[in-house]
């Protein structure tokens, strides 16, 4: 069989779900970030796939361009759940509502 | 008869104490602008309103040193169409039944007013004294309710009558309800208070309002057209001379009966019940002791010296001079009714163990002589009945401001809780005696001269019945007689209670006010000539529309 | 007829009279409690005194003046008009006539020396000016009674002296019994004012209405009546209450006729007035049924009781109906009536006198029972003759009063009588009097007040006016029982008091006649006088002495009078002038024509006036032999007699019939029971059905609401609570938990997706 455009697309949905799966039911802060990056790079898969089928580099370069703020996302986010645990002693993102309404 | 605008000293008098809460209002507006304390508000206040009382007293007085006694046609008339749609006119004027209401209503608010200066003695902190509560309001209300009084008395305009009615309503609401006893249980468990009297007198008082009302637009609708002040012609009208004349003219009497009572009868009812109320006339005579009771020493004066008077002012002023012939009709069971006061009333008040209660129930049994001799339709009873209408406006006053005097010592006015307090207060029991006596009615006093006319006028009146009633109110004087000397005997005689050391005399203020009233009840009782003057011309008036 | 025209003269210091004791009262009301502290009872007593004095002086030129004038002339004072009202005009007019005359030198000349006395018997009460001030405002409505020319100003001073009566009785207030007593006194006397009121209506009234032509019988039928009076109106009879005035319409024969021949209730209209009038004048003059005020009224001070309650204002009633003759004697009924309750009362009184023991109860009921010798004379016409036991009754019974105050005083305040005793020794003035009033008073010959009772008795046996034949012999008959017992009684005072030991304080023995009571009494403190401030005479137990020479004084002068007081009025029997007679024979000239005789000759008269003093001395002896010294032992052994009898009419007749305990329940008891009623029906019924309709209103209101709350506002409220609810439960998603939205939102995008496949499919 040849690898087409729909293998892509399958792939990356199934990154998609493992990643939403993740983002639901981890409590885990960095779990959960780790999930958002599944969906993430599901949607960057997605990205490039359809750059490499539909003969422009459009999606390629929106793709990195993706993968850097993924990184600095990551920075961001690593660094507020540091905080939180710094000031919570704790990781679980359920309980981080002190500054809810 | 003239009626055109001839003079405005009567609107002055009428209006003055409006103009003193006008300024009143005015200071509490200026307030904030000009940082003025509490008290500095409260002191205005009083001042205002003295001065009000004291200008409507002197422009009232000099009302009676202009007003020509030898006619019975109006006098000081201020009238112009107010509301050009209805054929409503505002129109004062007096005659001699008004001019003496009048002026007894300058003199008794007089009263009232210094009766409502704070109490200048030792100040008992523990019963705060109504005077110095919410001062402002008081005062307001205060003159607003003499404003309604003045009118009601002067309006010749039965609209205005109506109007100047009611704007005496609410003031009284407020000042029983807000500075007078506060809500207490009684010993049944019943509410009663300030509150509980405020509502039922202004209820009832509606009621009877209500009944006017309904009368009133009956009769506007039935008159014939005349002429209003500003010449133009109206279809019908309010104008209380116009209304006389249309009567006499019979334009009444030919109104279609109304569920095969005659119209004039109705309208007759209708009127006399909303004014009864007021009197109080049995059976409707129960919210007065509530009334009194509970609202403070000068509203007490107010209303026994002058509110009940507008009740049988509305019946010498409608029932009797515009439907004569009803209340001939009438006559009797108004006369039945009137004793039922007298004597029904003077046995209730044997009963009382509330000083105040008591001389409630006294004024019932003393405007029962006015209701009597309105009854028997003879010129000496209606003199006498407006005799007594004023002497009883002077007594009346009398009694409750002592009442109030041992009332503001003690903080009771349980009759049998006093006795010997004549070691105590030895002036307070002299004047106390005085007053009782001229209650019930010795000669010499204010009070005889009102009841012996009244006994003699009713006596000769053309129906027979009155001689039985004479006899039987006459009885009445036996039983006055017992319950103020028992009231002397409880209070002021045998030996001297200790729990009341602590009482002193009367004071200055206290004596300011009872003073005054004191020698008019003696002037007035040997010499009743000046009022009986005044009068004698519109009972002659009244009496020859009969 | 008049044989002369009546004449009137003007006398303008006649105001004075009354005006000058009203300033003295005004003057020491006002300033006494401060004068007294400042200058003593002095600066009391002097204006209380020269002000009544002055009256006297003025009372007495005035009368001097009448006397000058020609028969039928009186002395008049118009002030001003008080009542002017249509047919009405009461004016404040004093008259003097020949009539009122005597009344003022009476009530001037008996004031003033009570006054006088007053300073010696109040001297230690430390509300003296308070005294005095009532004393002269008493005056003030006693002479205004006297001397007002018409009804209702006579009516002021009716009630004017009711009311000092009232203020001189309760004078010592503190003492509960005492307050009682004087409110008693009022409010019996405004029962009697009442029948005087409503006497005075009917006859103004009959004046004003009685129609002008003579009417057919029958005619007070309503509709008669009602013409009668539409016809009267036009045309009134009187315009005046004067007396004179009415007394002059009446003189003429059809006018008078009309009024007479008029029925009211079934009965005379002129009875009708008289007996109205006449329960006035019982209630003033303490007669059957109005006289229980009168005996407990002794709670006031002496001096008042004399002054008050003996010789002035208790005489008011029978000045009244003398003053209202030519009314009375139109109407026979009343006249027997007038007389009968006299003479009734007079023994019921003086069976009641027998058994007292308090001086001055029995003194009291003597009062009763002298006015009822003078109504008896009223009523069977003898008017002068009752103004003559009137004035010699004000000599000597004001002096029996005043003794026993002097006597009252000196026993420190003890009024027992059998704690009395002895007394002549060392009161010697006072026993003088005393005996010389009581000799008068028994009738005894040749004192005053054997010429007025003995002309009394026989007038009642002589008269013609009696409606039943032969009625002047039983008024005489009993009368000259009651005569009988005064003497005894008076004469037992006397020895009780005067004769043998004094027994009071320290020598308080039982060998009184009636030991056991006097036993106890003895034991308690004799100066358990109630608190009152008159108790300060610092006084040990040592004997009475005889008091100051202020009482003393007065004492003699009405003794004196007492013993020549009659003088004026000898009998015209021994061939005598009759001075009295013929001076007021002017004033009853009118009615004198009416005033019949049953024909007695003189021999009835001589044997009618030996029997008196038979009756007078046989009182006397009896007395004498049964309490002279206190050693009769009869009285105590009557009273200890087993016998029922006995016991009964003792003790009846020792509680006064009981009339005031029957009273007490009936008329007092009865109003108050009456009156509670009243207010309860007032607060429970009346009031109740007030507050009840303000209930249903308030139930009404209650319901109209809710109906209103549940099916018209609830309409509308659903609305607002389903959208509430639904907010409620929707709220609850939005838990702030991202992964939930994350969820819902996964869940939602393949809900979507799946719905896209299937409606692709």
């Amino acid at each position: 069989m040849t690898i087409g455009l729909p293998q892509y697309l399958v792939v990356s949905g199934v990154l998609l779900a493992l990643g939403l799966f993740t983002i639901v039911t981890r409590k885990n802060a960095v779990a959960i970030l780790m999930g958002v990056e599944l969906v993430l790079n599901a949607g960057l898969l997605n990205l490039v796939a359809f750059s490499r089928f539909s003969g422009n580099l459009d999606g390629q370069v929106f793709a990195l361009f993706g993968i850097v703020l993924a990184a600095a996302e990551a920075v961001v986010a690593l660094a507020i759940v540091l905080q939180v645990f710094r000031a919570q002693r704790s990781v679980d993102a359920s309980k981080a509502s002190d500054l809810k309404e | 008869m003239d009626l055109t605008t001839n003079s405005l000293l009567l609107t002055w008098t009428v209006f003055t104490p409006f103009l003193g809460l006008t300024a009143i209002l005015a200071l509490l507006a200026l307030r904030p602008a000009l940082r003025l304390s509490q008290k500095a508000v409260d002191e205005a206040s009083r001042g205002i309103g003295m001065i009000a009382a004291v200008v409507a007293t002197a422009l009232s007085i000099a009302l009676w040193v202009d007003f020509d006694a030898g006619t019975s046609n109006l006098q000081f008339i201020h009238r112009f169409v107010w509301m050009k749609a209805w054929n409503i006119e505002f129109f004062l004027g007096v005659d001699g039944l008004s001019l003496s209401m009048v002026i007894l209503t300058a003199v008794v608010f007089l009263v009232g007013a210094i009766a409502s200066l704070p109490w200048l003695g030792k100040l008992d902190s523990h019963h705060p004294h109504f005077s110095g509560k919410r001062v402002p309001g008081y005062w307001i209300l205060l003159l607003l309710l003499e404003t309604g009084v003045f009118g009601t008395f002067a309006s010749q305009d039965f609209f205005l009558f109506y109007v100047f009615w009611e704007v005496m309503l609410l003031p009284m609401y407020f000042l029983i309800g807000i500075w007078g006893a506060p809500s207490r249980k009684d010993p049944d468990g019943r509410t009663r208070g300030g509150p509980y009297a405020a509502i039922k007198f202004f209820l009832y008082t509606l009621a009877g309002s209500v009944l006017m009302l309904l009368a009133l637009i009956a009769i506007y609708y039935a008159s014939a057209p005349a002429m209003l002040a500003d010449g133009t012609q109206g279809p019908h009208t309010f104008n209380l001379v116009h209304l006389t004349a249309q009567a006499k003219a019979g334009v009444f009497t030919g109104a279609k009966a109304i569920l095969g009572v005659p119209f004039v009868h109705l309208v007759f009812v209708g009127l006399f019940l909303g004014f009864a109320i007021k009197v109080p006339m049995f059976p409707f005579h129960t919210w007065l002791p509530d009334a009194h009771v509970d609202a403070p020493t000068p509203i007490s004066v107010i209303l026994a010296g002058i509110l009940l008077k507008t009740g049988m002012y509305g019946m010498f002023r409608f029932n009797m001079q515009i439907f004569p012939e009803s209340l001939a009709w009438a006559s009797w069971a108004i006369g039945i009714i009137a004793v039922i006061n007298i004597v029904y009333g003077a046995f209730v008040c044997m009963a009382q163990k509330d000083l105040k209660k008591l001389i409630a129930y006294s004024s019932v049994s003393h405007m029962g002589f006015c209701l009597l001799g309105l009854a028997a339709m003879t010129s000496t009873a209606v003199n006498g009945a407006v005799f007594q209408m004023v002497g009883h406006g002077i007594v009346s006053p009398m009694l409750f401001l002592l009442a109030g005097v041992v009332y503001d010592r003690a903080h009771t006015r349980d009759i049998e809780g006093f006795g010997g307090l004549a070691q105590k207060m030895p002036e307070y029991t002299a004047i106390t005696g005085f007053a009782f006596m001229a209650s019930l009615g010795l000669p010499g006093l204010a009070g005889f001269v009102g009841e012996v006319l009244v006994f003699l006028g009713a006596f000769a009146a053309h129906d027979g019945i009155f001689r039985v009633l004479v006899a039987i109110s006459a009885l009445s004087v036996i039983i006055t007689a017992g319950y103020y000397l028992w009231t002397m005997q409880r209070m002021f005689l045998g030996p001297f209670n200790h729990r009341w050391d602590h009482l002193s005399d009367m004071n200055w203020r206290e004596r300011i006010t009872l003073y005054p009233l004191a020698v008019a009840t003696v002037l007035l009782g040997v010499w009743p000539a000046p009022v009986l003057d005044m009068v004698r011309e519109t009972v002659n008036t009244l009496m020859a529309g009969m | 007829m008049h044989d002369v025209a009546p004449v009137l003269q003007d006398f303008p210091l006649l105001f004075l009279i009354p005006l000058l004791p009203l300033l003295g009262a005004v003057w020491n009301g006002v300033m006494g409690k401060t004068m007294q502290r400042r200058f003593g009872h002095a600066a009391i007593h002097l204006p209380a005194i020269l002000l009544p004095a002055g009256s006297f002086v003025i009372a007495l030129w005035s009368f001097l003046t009448l006397a000058g004038a020609p028969h039928g002339t009186s002395m008049i004072n118009h002030l001003w008009t008080w009542l002017p009202v249509g047919t009405l005009q009461a004016e404040v007019t004093f008259l003097m006539d020949r009539l009122s005359g005597v009344m003022a030198l009476v009530v001037t000349f008996v004031g003033t020396l009570i006054h006088v006395y007053s300073t010696g018997y109040m001297k230690d009460e430390p509300a003296y000016w308070r005294f005095f001030a009532y004393l002269n405002l008493f005056m003030f409505a006693m002479l205004t009674l006297v001397l007002g020319d018409n009804f209702l100003l006579m009516f002021v001073g009716w009630e004017g002296v009711g009311l000092c009566s009232y203020l001189l009785i309760s004078f010592w207030w503190r003492d509960r019994e005492k307050a009682t007593a004087g409110m008693k006194a009022f409010v019996v006397n405004r029962i009697g004012d009442l029948g005087f009121s409503l006497g005075v209506f009917l006859l103004f009234w009959g004046l004003l209405t009685t129609p002008a032509s003579p009417a057919p019988k029958g005619h007070d039928d309503p509709h008669g009546v009602q013409a009668a009076s539409h016809q009267a109106e036009a045309a009134p009879l009187a315009t005046s209450i004067a007396f004179r005035e009415v007394e002059q319409i009446l003189q003429d024969p059809i006018k008078r006729d009309r009024i007479v021949n008029r029925d009211i209730l079934g009965m005379g209209m002129m009875t009708l007035i008289c007996l109205l009038l006449f329960v006035g004048a019982t209630g003033k003059s303490a007669q059957i049924p109005l006289y229980v005020w009168l005996p407990d009224a002794m709670a006031g001070p002496t001096p008042v009781s004399a002054l008050i309650h003996a010789a002035t204002m208790v005489t008011a009633g029978v000045y009244m109906v003398a003053r209202l003759h030519f009314l009375f004697t139109l109407s026979p009924v009343a006249m027997t009536v007038v007389a009968t309750v006299g003479a009734l009362t007079a023994l019921f009184a003086a069976t009641i006198g027998l058994f007292q023991y308090d001086i001055k109860k029995v003194l009291a009921y003597s009062t009763v029972s002298q006015l009822g010798f003078m109504f008896v004379a009223v009523g069977v016409g003898a008017y002068w003759v009752a103004i003559f036991h009137l004035m010699t009754h004000a000599f000597f019974k004001a002096c029996l009063f005043l003794g026993s105050g002097s006597v009252i005083m000196g026993c420190h305040h003890e009024q027992d009588m059998r704690k009395m005793g002895g007394l002549r020794k060392l009161m010697p003035i006072t026993a003088v009097t005393y005996f010389i009033s009581c000799a008068a008073i028994a009738g005894f010959p040749f004192f005053s007040g054997f010429f007025s009772k003995d002309e009394i008795l026989w007038k009642a046996f002589d008269s013609g006016n009696m409606l039943l034949p032969g009625g002047g012999v039983i008024l005489w008959a009993i009368t000259a029982i009651a005569a009988l017992g005064t003497s005894f009684y008076m004469f037992r005072s006397y020895y009780m008091t005067f004769s043998g030991e004094y027994r009071g304080a320290a020598a308080a023995h039982g060998h009184d006649a009636h030991a056991a009571v006097a036993h106890v009494a003895a034991h308690a403190d004799p100066h358990a006088v109630p608190a009152d401030s008159h108790d300060a005479h610092g006084h040990g137990a040592h004997a009475p002495v005889e008091s100051p020479v202020a009482m003393t004084s007065v004492l003699a002068v009405l003794g004196g009078l007492a013993l020549v007081g009659g003088y004026v009025g000898l009998p015209l029997l021994w061939g005598l002038p009759n001075v009295f007679e013929a001076w007021l024979e002017p004033i009853f000239a009118g009615t004198a024509q009416r005033v019949t005789s049953a024909g007695f000759g003189h021999g009835a008269e001589w044997v009618l006036m030996g029997f008196s003093i038979v009756v007078a001395f046989g009182g006397f002896f009896a007395a004498r032999i049964l309490y002279k010294d206190g050693r009769s032992p009869f009285p105590a052994r009557l009273l200890a007699s087993p016998s029922r009898l006995v016991q009964a009419t003792h003790r009846t007749i020792f509680n006064k019939y009981y009339v005031d305990e029957a009273y007490n329940v009936v008329f007092v008891k009865g109003s108050l029971v009456l009156s509670r009623g009243l207010a309860i029906w007032d607060t429970r019924v009346i009031d109740g059905a007030v507050n009840l309709a303000g209930t249903i209103g308030r139930s009404f209101s209650f319901l109209q609401g809710a109906i209103d709350r549940l099916f018209v506002d609830g309409l509308v409220d659903l609305v607002a609570k389903v959208v509430q609810a639904a907010g409620d439960k929707i709220r609850r998603l939005q838990t702030g938990h991202i992964q939930a939205y994350v969820q819902g939102l996964s869940l939602g995008a393949l809900a979507l997706v799946a719905l896209a496949y299937l409606l692709a499919w």
